[in-house]
């Protein structure tokens, strides 16, 4: 970056500092979400997420190996181990053998336990317990320890919501529907308001510019309106709730931005390619389908882009005429609601499933950015 | 049948359906009504070419009458309606009007919602024109700008979770893992708060979600404008020695003024249909009920299609103005 006249260094440096600080907080709670998807239950109960990514202290209740696996060495009876698993590396600054007194000892100290017997905790958790008689009872006694555990991830939240969940939790169903919705609630809109862009903007015929004018309007009519009108009519025509009757409904939503951004932009494809193209007896249908469609691209992607976006998020319209009692067609964005009603504490379920529905359009939004864009400044500026 | 698979088929079936009419449809004119042969040729020509254009808009106009013109005429006409039981339905005036103009929470909605499009389209456009202003000269700005434009992505839905989770609030005493507790605890605040049952305050949360999600889009529009600016006009004003505040103020804003409103207008038409954000988050609880989620309420838990569509007319009155507006604009530069 070069030193511009009138900006001095520090200024500069405040200007840096300021973008990292809105950046930062933008992504905050996005990143918040993304790391308690892979947190256990306990571990977002316990503390904040922003702690998960380095070790924390934390308070454990732990046990030692059952007496099964208790050996005799001389008149002693003997159960060695670890109070971790393999691998794992915590450090424990005390321990203790009552939950009253969690942190009665130092690592390394020995304890005399309540049922007789001496335990001993060293500070990498491992233990032994020494008893002169023989050990009983199904399983080991209980070992309180402060310790700093490593950050822990796991896949498993993501494993129910896309597999092992019961019906409330698992996803995959829910993840089909919404595909099932978005796919032709994207392409049929484009299709038709291609069609639609190019005869406003090449053909002649009377009635053009009121036409023009009333998409413009249309632009603003809240879909709110259409609710009540619809599904009467829809349920007069047979089609009641489902996916036929999503498709159409967000086909009209979408259809006055999408005739108007095209059309702006096939305006401007210059007039000499379609009138060479008629002189060489082309139809209107050879000349949209060779020469306007493959021209428009940047502009079928951008608006592709959006409708994408808003019918994959889109909540209100499928309420209103696609899930049904039975509950067959839900899309993610009405069972992550039902979720937040039914499951508002279970953090883990509710955030990872927050997050496969959101995965797919940032994974779209990432990649065709450039689009978005072109898109957003073509509608919005002139 | 599998989801998939079933899905597949549905898909292929809508997608299908509408390229075939546009396919047939062409195809029957050119060849059975008007074929461009035989002795009539020029005038089967001239005549095709007179009713394609009705072709080719057809769907577009069937689906826009349909689903745009016409619930606006239908639902003010259900707006002056009343059901009656065992079907069929009597006019009854402003009945509903009245009705609706009586509850307490219609106000509070309509109250809510000023003081929505109050502050969130000010704020967006503004975090957005700060955002835009900081990221223009910066070597990695593009992907500063990516990731506060990356919000526009997530659905209300999602961002409803996210924000969730920040507003958590958990037992005192406890570890709190809502990030606005944590920070309000450490900075000596008493005891964890529950951030969405505070009446008043509560809307001032829910709002930001949606600040957090328009910002990236008001940015992305003002910084075009901002680089549209003629370089001379800034570098006369540094000329005549203005500091990098006057430059912005008093130069780059007077400039980009209209894209401003621009932006302004588009983020108002959002706050007036915003329904997912309240009703994820709160469902109108605690006196954060705005006028789409009253609406909702109306239609689908109350049953009662004369109120609700009252109230959607009341959200129609507030877009008219933007758009005449936008009429008068486009047929201003169409001509």
């Amino acid at each position: 970056m070069t030193v511009i006249a009138g900006e001095k260094p520090a200024l500069i440096w405040a200007l840096r500092l300021s973008v990292v600080l809105l950046v930062g907080l933008w992504l905050f709670p996005t990143l918040g979400l993304l790391v308690s998807s892979f947190r256990t239950s306990d571990q977002i109960a316990t503390s904040g997420w922003w702690r998960a990514m380095f070790p924390s202290e934390q308070n454990l209740t732990l046990r030692t190996d059952p007496p099964s696996a208790q050996v005799q060495e001389g008149d002693l009876y003997v159960i060695e181990g670890r109070l971790f698993a393999e691998g794992t590396e915590s450090a424990i600054s005390a321990w203790g053998t009552s939950a009253r007194e969690p942190a009665a000892y130092q690592p390394g100290e020995t304890a005399e336990l309540r049922r007789g017997g001496t335990l001993t905790v060293t500070e990498d958790g491992a233990y032994r317990l020494e008893s002169t008689e023989e050990i009983s009872g199904k399983r080991g006694p209980r070992v309180f320890v402060t310790a700093t555990v490593p950050p822990e991830f796991t896949l498993e939240n993501y494993e129910t919501v896309l597999v092992s969940g019961n019906a409330t939790d698992n996803m995959a169903k829910a993840f089909f529907n919404t595909l099932t919705v978005t796919i032709p609630a994207t392409i049929i809109p484009i299709l038709v308001a291609a069609f639609a862009a190019y005869a406003l903007a090449w053909m002649e015929f009377p009635g053009r510019a009121l036409l023009v004018a009333a998409i413009v309007g249309l632009l603003v009519v809240p879909l709110q309106l259409a609710l009540i009108p619809l599904l009467k009519f829809h349920n007069e025509i047979g089609i009641g709730k489902g996916y036929i009757g999503v498709w159409m409904a967000h086909t009209g939503f979408g259809l006055p931005l999408a005739i108007y951004l095209l059309r702006n932009y096939i305006v401007g494809i210059p007039r000499d390619i379609i009138e060479n193209a008629r002189v060489d007896g082309a139809t209107d249908f050879m000349i949209f389908v060779r020469i306007i469609l493959p021209l428009s691209f940047p502009a079928l992607a951008s608006f592709a882009i959006f409708q994408f976006l808003w019918t994959w998020n889109d909540l209100l319209v499928a309420m209103v005429f696609l899930i049904d009692a039975t509950g067959e067609t839900t899309v993610m964005t009405k069972q992550i609601v039902e979720l937040l009603g039914t499951r508002g504490g279970n953090w883990e379920i509710l955030a990872t499933s927050a997050f496969v529905s959101i995965a797919v359009p940032l994974a779209v939004f990432f990649a065709m950015q450039k689009y978005l864009v072109r898109g957003l400044l073509a509608g919005s500026v002139k | 049948m599998h989801p998939a698979i079933q899905g597949l088929l549905t898909i292929a079936f809508g997608v299908g359906g509408c390229v075939g009419y546009f396919y047939f449809s062409n195809l029957v004119l050119d060849r059975v009504i008007f074929p461009a042969r035989g002795v009539h040729i020029a005038r089967n020509i001239r005549r095709a070419n007179m009713i394609r254009p009705w072709l080719f808009l057809l769907p577009a106009l069937l689906a826009l009458g349909l689903y745009l013109a016409y619930p606006v005429v239908e639902t003010l006409r259900l707006s002056v309606t009343e059901r009656v039981p065992g079907g069929g339905s009597e006019f009854v005036g402003l009945a509903n009007y009245q009705q609706m103009l009586a509850e307490a929470k219609f106000w509070e909605a309509l109250q809510n919602n000023f003081l929505w499009l109050l502050v969130v389209p000010a704020a967006s456009t503004a975090f957005g024109l700060l955002a835009a202003q900081l990221t223009d000269r910066l070597a990695w700005g593009n992907i500063a700008k990516s990731l506060i434009f990356m919000p526009m992505a997530i659905s209300f839905v999602g961002a409803a979770v996210i924000w969730k989770l920040v507003y958590d609030a958990r037992p005192e005493g406890t570890d709190q893992i809502g990030v606005l507790n944590a920070v309000y605890i450490y900075f000596g605040g008493d005891g964890p708060m529950q951030w969405l049952t505070i009446p008043f305050w509560n809307s001032f949360f829910l709002m930001m979600v949606l600040i957090w999600i328009q910002t990236g889009f008001a940015m992305v529009i003002l910084s075009a404008a901002l680089r549209g600016i003629p370089e001379e006009t800034v570098e006369a004003a540094i000329v005549d020695g203005a500091g990098p505040f006057q430059i912005f103020f008093k130069i780059k804003v007077p400039q980009i003024m209209d894209t401003i409103v621009v932006v302004w207008t588009t983020i108002t038409i959002v706050v007036l249909k915003v329904f997912d954000i309240v009703f994820a988050m709160t469902n109108g609880q605690w006196e954060t009920q705005v006028l789409a989620n009253y609406m909702y309420d109306k239609l689908f838990r109350a049953n009662d299609w004369g109120v609700g569509s009252a109230s959607a007319m009341v959200i129609m009155l507030l877009v008219l103005p933007i758009l005449v507006w936008n009429v008068y604009n486009a047929r201003r530069e169409m001509r």
